[in-house]
């Protein structure tokens, strides 16, 4: 299989970036984007090249690491898949798959494909813990929590941190990361003393660190991997009315 | 060197932990402030260390070479996490989960540790679930259990097929919580490329921002690596692609004495290689063997379709060979169960190197919506990436390198034979013996984080106070930069015409063909050639492009296979060594007539640690006494 890799290069944050067209022939259809992409790298070394650089770790998608606009999609053409389960079997031979980083002015691009997602980070040290101490926990039994609560709570927290929702969202939103983590802490008995805080505190950031604003347009339920839904952020919004309200 | 001592406490197997904490020596809040600890890994056993450290009062300073403390690997952990809460009243208690876990790693390993881990799992699941871990629950609120390989009481707590990421992210949680208090720096996109000893006491590392390419030295009064497994020595494997043993290879080189490395675990439920090109074998949850049935067809290349194939032609080969344990048997002998099949002609799947895991019984007795519950994400992860629905036909698995049993060599304080270097999680030896049971590494990596480390390292700490204070401008920092300068320069500079991934895949062939499943002499003196070979072709002909002052992904995996390629050649050194089979150490010289494992107690009941001895090996043994209970014939039958 061959296929014509348009590929974002950019060496870093302070020069300005291009697509650089490669040809890349000997590839299989079982192989994932990422191995066609380790398979060009290769070739870019014997050829005395720099590699293209992207992320990745897992590649069995949970960690998160790796995520980038495949032919204008996050995480390519597929809904609620991570880039790593992409494999060449949804391309056809011959076909152009343009790559690129994700685009938002949050996410800074560092080299070629691999972009900046620390505010994720700071998002979480402003609230998306419990503040209880290793030694100081009661016995888990204590506490009953139903299966529904917890099953909701599980749906949220099933969040890879991968920044897909930020990346298609037109506005650069990071609502439904910043909702995934809160209503996950928030729903469980044991995130209940700190709730209002927690949600005051996490929006606060997620607004500094330069993310748009939602307008539910729903984009981003469709690319997250987990398919955390939409619904997330509206019950952020209401936690962050209360929060305001009674908090 | 001196005799190991593994500062065993006095008394009873269930009094020495407590005897321990009761004789350690402590540090007032205010003094803990003047001591720095770096914590290497930001995993569940690092990020944990680093938290519960840093709600001590150390002063932290924690390390990863991902871009955030969320990615590390444990994130990928899916089954679950063993504790002895007895919840389902059948039977658990600490004794049994100690005695599973011993008897699991056919007694390699010590009872003193053991015993330890298994004490400490009840705690440990009341800690995660105060921290916000959504455990399963029943409709009631109470948490739920389910089973895993080599037990036969339903311990193992769980989070759907994404345990291993829900307890991460709740240490990574705690860890920003850390962070926030300014008790934490955190290092992310840097990775420790070697330690550095003054007058034989860790003292720091030396680190490569993996942006810039900066060589930076950090000093502080004690060092944690917890680096994780090195798997990726066979380099297809479970783990992610970034996983790499250097860290723990250049403390062995410093000193630091390395246990039983060619203990390393084949898991058997992992998706088959599909092509030479293929980077990684993802794992399905062991936890799918709780109702999935293992089979092949008793036919030899049998070409027809799984669901075409009628009942009484299938071999369902673990409940025949297995009755009691049947598909729970544990991971060693299930692998090399299916290796055994595969290997006579009843593999399945295109390259037939397969076997089913069949979840129709469990679908007809359960129904859909059960097995959806329980295992929905699993099954959405192989539709994913194989194309087909695992509800209509089973599952093509195959072995595939995991774990690693082996590591730095540690004492009862996880402390390594360098004064003030603890290894902790994966990356040490201490638990699992020679194979590890399912659901014990969470749990592991957990309570060496949280539990052990943090009531263990104050005994060395305190002593310290008082110390020298060393800075990174000490010449022993000087000295150490300079020799890992050299050595980015020296890969730099080859320029061959092969790629690194060319030697990182022969190398893993070699290791797979001769150091996996079934070892033997000749194969493994083979490998030994072989290796050294690969290692002298990749120092003469290893191409890198790119410097050493930029973000360089080439260079990274062109410095860790480096260490790969010794740390081969001491895996396969030790598997060489030891003269019988035990757990996941199968000689095939050792076998009984059934083809089970044969343990030889009167010449092999030690722990290897080995010493870097300039190029060379040299085999240090930690007896192994057991005071508690009697090693028997290992047997699922």
């Amino acid at each position: 299989m061959r296929v014509r890799f348009r590929i974002w290069r950019q060496d870093n944050a302070r020069v300005k970036g291009g697509f650089r067209d490669y040809e890349v022939d000997g590839l299989n259809e079982d192989m994932s984007l990422l191995e066609a992409l380790d398979h060009l790298n290769e070739q870019l070394v014997l050829r005395d090249e720099k590699v293209v650089a992207f992320e990745y770790d897992c590649r069995e998608g949970i960690c998160g690491q790796c995520g980038v606009f495949v032919n204008g999609r996050a995480h390519g053409p597929h809904a609620n898949m991570t880039t790593c389960q992409l494999h060449l079997r949804s391309f056809a031979d011959g076909d152009t798959i343009t790559i690129e980083p994700w685009r938002a002015a949050a996410f800074p691009v560092i080299k070629d494909l691999i972009v900046d997602r620390s505010a994720f980070d700071r998002i979480i040290r402003q609230g998306g813990y419990i503040s209880a101490k290793t030694g100081t926990a009661p016995e888990a039994n204590a506490i009953p929590v139903g299966k529904e609560v917890a099953d909701r709570a599980m749906d949220a927290a099933a969040c890879i941190g991968c920044g897909a929702c930020v990346a298609t969202c037109k506005n650069s939103s990071a609502a439904l990361f910043t909702a995934a983590k809160i209503n996950h802490l928030n729903t469980l008995p044991q995130g209940k003393p700190e709730q209002h805080r927690r949600v005051s505190d996490m929006v606060q950031q997620m607004e500094e660190e330069g993310f748009g604003h939602c307008s539910f347009t729903g984009a981003c339920e469709v690319e997250c991997p987990e398919g955390i839904s939409v619904a997330n952020i509206a019950e952020m919004n209401a936690r962050y009315l209360k929060a305001k309200l009674f908090g | 060197m001196k005799k190991l001592n593994a500062k065993i406490p006095e008394g009873k197997l269930e009094e020495k932990w407590r005897n321990y904490q009761l004789r350690s020596k402590l540090i007032n809040p205010a003094n803990k402030k003047k001591l720095n600890v770096i914590v290497v890994g930001s995993g569940l056993s690092g990020a944990g260390a680093a938290a519960t450290l840093a709600e001590l009062g150390y002063d932290v300073q924690c390390f990863c070479y991902q871009d955030s403390a969320r990615r590390a690997h444990s994130v990928a952990a899916q089954g679950g996490i063993n504790a002895a809460k007895n919840y389902q009243h059948d039977g658990d208690s600490v004794w049994r989960m100690f005695y599973d876990t011993l008897k699991g790693g056919d007694f390699r390993s010590r009872e003193a540790n053991t015993y330890r881990l298994a004490e400490l799992s009840a705690p440990l699941i009341d800690h995660f679930t105060q921290q916000g871990v959504p455990f399963a629950r029943e409709y009631g609120g109470v948490l739920v259990n389910r089973s895993f390989g080599g037990v036969q009481v339903q311990r193992t707590f769980y989070a759907r097929g994404q345990t291993g990421q829900q307890l991460l992210l709740a240490a990574y949680a705690q860890l920003y919580k850390m962070i926030r208090a300014e008790k934490v720096t955190m290092h992310t996109r840097t990775e420790m490329l070697d330690l550095v000893l003054v007058d034989g006491k860790a003292r720091g590392i030396i680190a490569r921002n993996l942006v810039t390419g900066e060589i930076q030295r950090y000093a502080a009064d004690a060092v944690v690596l917890a680096t994780g497994g090195y798997s990726r020595v066979f380099r297809l494997s479970t783990l992610a692609i970034g996983c790499n043993g250097s860290a723990i290879w250049k403390a062995h080189k410093r000193g630091a004495l390395f246990a039983a490395p060619s203990f390393t675990q084949i898991h058997p439920t992992a998706l088959p290689q599909s092509s030479e090109a293929q980077s990684k074998l993802t794992l399905m949850s062991e936890s799918l063997r709780n109702d999935g049935r293992i089979w092949v067809p008793k036919r030899k290349d049998d070409p027809r379709r799984a669901n075409d194939i009628p009942e009484d032609e299938r071999d369902y080969y673990l409940e025949r060979r297995y009755p009691s344990f049947g598909n729970l048997a544990p991971r060693d002998i299930a692998s090399r169960a299916a290796k055994e099949r595969i290997d006579a002609g009843h593999g399945v799947g295109r390259l037939k190197n397969a076997v089913y895991l069949d979840f129709r019984h469990a679908i007809e007795r359960f129904g859909l919506d059960t097995i959806r519950d329980r295992y929905g994400n699993l099954f959405t992860m192989y539709r994913k990436i194989t194309g087909v629905d695992a509800y209509r036909e089973p599952m093509q698995i195959s072995p595939a390198a995991h774990f690693s049993m082996g590591g730095l060599w540690v004492d009862y304080e996880l402390m390594t034979t360098i004064p003030g270097l603890y290894a902790i999680g994966e990356c040490n030896f201490s638990d699992h013996g020679a194979n590890r049971l399912g659901a014990n590494s969470l749990l592991q990596a957990s309570v060496d984080g949280y539990f052990i480390l943090p009531n263990t390292i104050n005994n060395y700490l305190a002593a310290e106070l008082g110390a020298e204070q060393i800075t990174t401008d000490h010449p022993a920092f000087a000295e150490v930069e300079e020799e890992v300068r050299a050595h980015i320069n020296r890969i730099l500079n080859v320029n061959g015409h092969k790629t690194v991934d060319h030697f990182h895949r022969e190398l893993g062939k070699v290791m797979w063909r001769e150091c996996a499943m079934s070892r033997t002499r000749l194969g493994l003196e083979r490998a030994i050639r072989q290796i050294e070979s690969i290692r002298e072709d990749f120092w003469s002909s290893v191409k890198v492009t790119g410097t050493g002052e930029e973000l360089n992904p080439e260079l990274e995996k062109a410095l860790r296979l480096a260490n790969f390629l010794e740390l081969g050649l001491l895996m396969c050194t030790d598997a060489l060594q030891r003269e019988e089979s035990c757990g996941a150490h199968f000689r095939e010289e050792y076998q009984t007539e059934e083809g089970e494992a044969l343990r030889v107690d009167e010449d092999y009941g030690y722990v290897s640690a080995w010493e870097y001895a300039d190029g060379t090996f040299k085999l240090h043994r930690e007896e192994l006494h057991f005071e508690f209970v009697q090693p028997t014939v290992r047997s699922y039958k």
